[in-house]
């Protein structure tokens, strides 16, 4: 299928990609067909920078059991640190 | 003895669109003599990828001059179609209105080759399924296939960015025959929502013929994706040519 959902993030911070670094004010999160990764359907996110155009673009591809995974992990290491608190 | 894909040509040209932009878009040619029919490639949500120009090359290698626009043209010329894939959707995609005149453009541009017979039919997959029929309901096209296009019947859950809607109400409007190639399996379209179109088809007394391949889902004609079902895409593109080659057969009077 093709979800068509898109979940916008505003998120701060910065990416690596291609071109080096770069500042980061937005992601797309969507779980739809990948470009790349060798699964029917993945969850996407697209790391941007809204104002320097489409390739200042991280992209990553995950399988949805690897996605719930990295979910638990970025809260186990949020908790860990006590940044939940800041 | 020559075969036609030995005499094909592919590259980039320019074609002009919607509101008169200028877009490129990925022609392929056929070396067969004579006069040809065309067909318009609609690339699906992941963008105007390799995958996507293979099916236009296809067309070529089958008798056929095709031409594939780039609907993600005005996210930056030189951008890799993976991004600007990424940039439309995340804009909420492109409206059909631009759509339809891009595709328009691609029409014209397949009848104006010099060995166009005149006949222009059109192709989508997934998310270009739904713009084919939108094609076909839009232009004065000659057939049209839409390959599991979802959202054509059934109506998005609440809250969609994607600004997608169906179109079975515009079924008055199909001015071509068509063609529908679904998975049983797939959810988007449901086989319920498939069944939906064509009672609107027959509602309207329209020409179509609709074909439902028993285990395989969405995306069953993409041979570099795990969806890939062989028996099904192979009877798929005989069913393709077939319906061609009946209604763009010849030239126009």
């Amino acid at each position: 299928m093709c979800s068509y959902v898109t979940v916008p993030a505003d998120v701060r911070g910065s990416a690596k990609g291609p071109n080096g670094w770069f500042s980061v004010n937005g992601a797309s999160v969507y779980f739809d067909h990948p470009f790349h990764a060798a699964f029917e359907h993945t969850l996407n996110i697209d790391f941007v920078d809204r104002d320097r155009g489409p390739d200042a673009r991280v992209a990553v591809e995950l399988s949805a059991d690897s996605a719930r995974e990295l979910v638990r992990c970025i809260e186990a290491a949020l908790e860990a640190a006590g940044a939940a608190a800041l | 003895m020559s075969y036609p894909e030995e005499a094909l040509t592919a590259g980039n040209v320019m074609i002009t669109g919607y509101n008169g932009d200028s877009i490129n878009a990925y022609q392929a040619t056929s070396g067969e003599a004579g006069s040809l029919p065309g067909v318009i490639v609609i690339h699906h949500l992941p963008g105007w990828d390799s995958a996507t120009k293979e099916i236009a090359r296809k067309f070529a290698a089958n008798g056929y001059n095709a031409i594939c626009p780039n609907l993600y043209y005005r996210e930056g010329a030189d951008v890799d179609p993976d991004d600007a894939a990424a940039s439309a959707r995340g804009k909420g995609g492109v409206p059909d209105e631009q759509v339809v005149g891009d595709l328009e453009g691609a029409m014209k541009a397949l009848r104006a080759l010099p060995n166009s017979n005149g006949k222009v039919g059109v192709i989508g997959y997934c998310s270009g399924g739904r713009q084919s029929f939108l094609t076909a309901v839009s232009l004065p096209v000659d057939a049209a296939v839409d390959c599991y296009g979802a959202f054509v019947t059934g109506t998005p859950p609440e809250g969609f960015p994607l600004k997608v809607t169906p179109l079975v109400d515009k079924t008055g409007s199909l001015g071509c025959p068509l063609l529908g190639l679904f998975g049983a399996d797939d959810q988007f379209p449901s086989p319920e929502q498939v069944a939906e179109l064509e009672q609107a088809l027959k509602d309207h007394g329209k020409t179509y013929e609709f074909h439902s391949y028993e285990g395989a889902g969405h995306a069953f004609f993409a041979s570099d994706r795990t969806s890939y079902r062989p028996e099904a895409a192979l009877d798929g593109w005989q069913r393709i040519f077939a319906w061609y080659g009946k209604y763009l057969a010849g030239s126009e009077a």
